[in-house]
């Protein structure tokens, strides 16, 4: 049943179920009327047939002993007086048959009638079917009186009327019934169609705005018609979006203003930082010809003063990640020769500490900056958390969506990731190990290469190796989109 | 590379905030630099003609007239050297800056150290490849790499220092390929890693100066994907 209602639609539940309707009211209405229609006709031809015939019936005189061919003058003549159409009359008595037709006796009048007339001195009838015929076979006792008595004579008057032109009236009712019921149900498709139009109509918006608010437009509202529980269900609808509406923009809304918030505050401190930093080599050069203490002091501001410029650095350029407002300078590169410039750069050389397998002939357009920033805060973080030696591996990757790829992994010998750890590790400020509450980084290495990574339309993975020590894959595709009107050589 | 310039450059230093003015002062000066500061463009165009200086330090962000426009301004009558300091991620897009003539610029917040090392390589001069003739003539263009003057049909060009050095680099090898990371390291004496804008910039002004038709360019030419070449002609 469930399955049946789900195959079929609304608007075809909604039209059959009007439609259904309409036929059985059709059907009930043309079926009274019939039967009332057909009783009144056949009652109102018995009424007139057996008045008249008991009136006729009454006018016999009995004469015996009976004499056969006067009698069936007698039955010729009520024939011919019978009413509403002339009769076969019959007549018995004894064994004495006599008939105003041809046959002296009749083959519709039934052994119930004889019966029931000699037992009603007023007169009997009965509708007979006599082969798809219908008939009205009528009887009347004769009777003679007695002073205030009456006694039957035993000459019982049959009369036999066929009822086929009552018959074909009725059935021409039927006709019209039917031939007028039909049209009206093709008439009750039109106001079953509207009416499922209408019903239709607001549940076909409703499940558009639905799929608009889910789309994430969430200003999607219904116009609301009317005052009917469709309207009411618009009308439900509406609120719940404005609601929702609401609380995501509120949610953005403070979203945007932290994210502000640190951006702000970033670009604050950079301007005294970058008086403090120009400094920071007049305090390390002096330091030794200061007392101890105050040496030992005058080289912590120095040193911090030169983390804390990395860390805002590191948390503006995440800003600028989170405004969407970082730029791409792609340029097409040799990966390898970038990667060995990238740990020439930091003096990562000793193949002890880290050891490369980096295979020439891989170009890819990226932008030298960042994918230097990739590199580098892969194996710093390597060499921190993880443990010398570092292997690097560039490869070729197998197309992502048509897309030709290439693949940097950086494998640590340290004891590798646990497993709950794992997915937080990009995460801003994450520490893995809660005790250690600051490392060397600013906590946003590997944040900034995700969004790096993500800016070049590649992907970043943690993962264990086979024989422990962590692996975090970069694979990024060949050719970046490259922004229009770039002049690039 | 040879290093010819005078030992302590002097230099102007044209920057709003006072802590950075007074920071970057005093590390230079440490450095036996000579120094003079100044609070706003306006002021500084003016200490630019009393203190003649080696070198301009300028930073992009200036109440009243910008740093893109007092560079405009002073490469209108002088190839001073000119190095814009920025923050990154600030509003003045630092390619303004270096359409506008700038030479090379530095992110701020930077130690001394790395500011010195900046000014030093600006200053700097182009290697001279041995056995050459003092003054080269490739097309309508004569190069003297003695007197670091260029001249088109005759006529001198004026170049900013860094324009010149690229034209020089280029020249000495014609025909030779160059990626935008080796002109980096080479011409900039940055790292391999640094903004290739730098490069495109400094192209587009000295085409501007010296092709007849900077759009379609004979000498300094575009190699899609791998880089510049000078000609061939």
């Amino acid at each position: 049943m469930i399955r049946w209602r789900a195959r079929i639609g609304l608007r075809s539940r909604l039209v059959l179920a009007f439609l259904l309707v309409a036929a059985v009211s059709a059907g009930t209405t043309a079926a009274l009327t019939y039967r009332e229609a057909r009783n009144a006709i056949l009652e109102q031809v018995q009424n007139t047939a057996v008045s008249s015939f008991r009136e006729q019936a009454a006018t016999v005189g009995t004469t015996l002993p009976m004499d056969g061919a006067a009698l069936q003058e007698v039955l010729r003549d009520i024939a011919r007086k019978g009413k509403p159409r002339t009769w076969v009359v019959f007549a018995e008595y004894g064994s004495m048959r006599v008939s105003s037709g041809t046959s002296p006796v009749s083959t519709v009048i039934t052994p119930e009638l004889r019966r029931a007339a000699l037992a009603s001195p007023r007169g009997v009838f009965q509708r007979v079917d006599k082969d798809g015929t219908p008939w009205l076979t009528m009887a009347v006792p004769t009777v003679f009186k007695t002073g205030l008595s009456a006694r039957p004579t035993g000459l019982v008057l049959y009369a036999v009327m066929p009822l086929a032109t009552e018959e074909d009236d009725i059935r021409a009712m039927l006709t019209a019934a039917r031939d007028g019921a039909l049209p009206a149900l093709l008439v009750a498709l039109v106001p079953a169609l509207l009416a499922a139009r209408s019903v239709l109509r607001p549940v076909r918006d409703l499940r558009t705005a639905a799929q608009r608010i889910g789309r994430g437009e969430l200003d999607t509202r219904i116009p609301v018609k009317g005052s009917d529980e469709l309207a009411d269900l618009a009308y439900t609808f509406n609120d719940t979006a404005l609601q929702l509406e609401r609380s995501v923009t509120e949610l953005r809304r403070a979203e945007v203003r932290a994210r502000r918030f640190a951006s702000d505050v970033s670009h604050e401190l950079r301007t005294p930082l970058a008086g403090m930093l120009a400094v920071t080599d007049v305090l390390d050069e002096d330091a030794e010809r200061l007392a101890p203490d105050t040496a030992a002091a005058v080289r912590l501001i120095s040193a911090e003063t030169g983390k804390l410029a990395v860390l805002v650095e590191d948390l503006i350029e995440i800003s600028r990640f989170d405004a969407k407002a970082a730029e791409l300078n792609a340029d097409e590169v040799d990966v390898a020769e970038t990667i060995r410039r990238t740990l020439a750069t930091r003096r990562w050389t000793d193949p002890a500490q880290v050891a490369c397998e980096l295979p020439p002939g891989i170009r890819a357009r990226l932008d030298p900056r960042r994918f230097d920033v990739v590199v580098a805060n892969l194996v710093g973080n390597a060499l921190r958390h993880g443990g010398a030696p570092v292997r690097i591996r560039l490869r070729d990757e197998p197309p992502d969506g048509g897309r030709a790829r290439f693949a940097v992994e950086v494998a640590d010998s340290g004891p590798g990731i646990a497993p709950d750890v794992l997915p937080h590790i990009f995460d801003r400020f994450y520490k893995a190990d809660a005790a250690r509450t600051r490392s060397a980084g600013s906590g946003l290495g590997l944040a900034i290469v995700r969004e790096n990574v993500r800016l070049h339309g590649g992907t970043v993975r943690a993962a264990n190796g086979p024989h422990g020590g962590a692996v975090l894959t970069v694979r990024m595709p060949l050719a970046t989109p490259r922004p229009d009107g770039e002049a690039a050589p | 590379m040879t290093c010819d310039t005078p030992l302590m450059p002097r230099v102007l230093l044209i920057e709003d905030d006072p802590s950075v003015r007074e920071g970057v002062e005093l590390g230079l000066r440490r450095r036996g630099h000579e120094v003079r500061t100044a609070a706003t463009g306006e002021a500084g165009l003016t200490a630019l003609g009393e203190f003649q200086p080696d070198l301009l330090l300028l930073d992009l962000m200036l109440p009243g007239m910008n740093g893109v426009q007092v560079c405009r301004q002073v490469r209108e009558t002088s190839q001073l050297p000119i190095i814009m300091l920025t923050a990154r991620g600030d509003d003045f897009d630092v390619v303004v800056g270096l359409e506008a003539g700038a030479d090379d610029y530095i992110v701020k917040p930077a130690r001394t150290e790395v500011i010195e090392a900046r000014i030093r390589a600006v200053l700097r001069r182009i290697e001279e490849p041995g056995g050459r003739p003092a003054v080269e003539f490739h097309g309508d263009l004569a190069v003297d790499r003695a007197g670091l003057g260029v001249a088109k049909s005759g006529q001198r060009v004026a170049l900013a220092p860094s324009e010149l050095k690229l034209l020089l680099f280029l020249s000495a090898a014609p025909e030779q390929v160059f990626s935008r990371q080796q002109l980096l390291e080479h011409v900039w004496e940055h790292s391999y890693h640094a903004d290739a804008r730098l490069v495109d910039a400094c192209v587009r002004r000295l085409r501007n100066k010296i092709e007849d038709v900077p759009g379609s360019p004979r000498y300094i030419q575009t190699l899609r994907g791998f880089g510049y070449r000078f000609g061939p002609l």
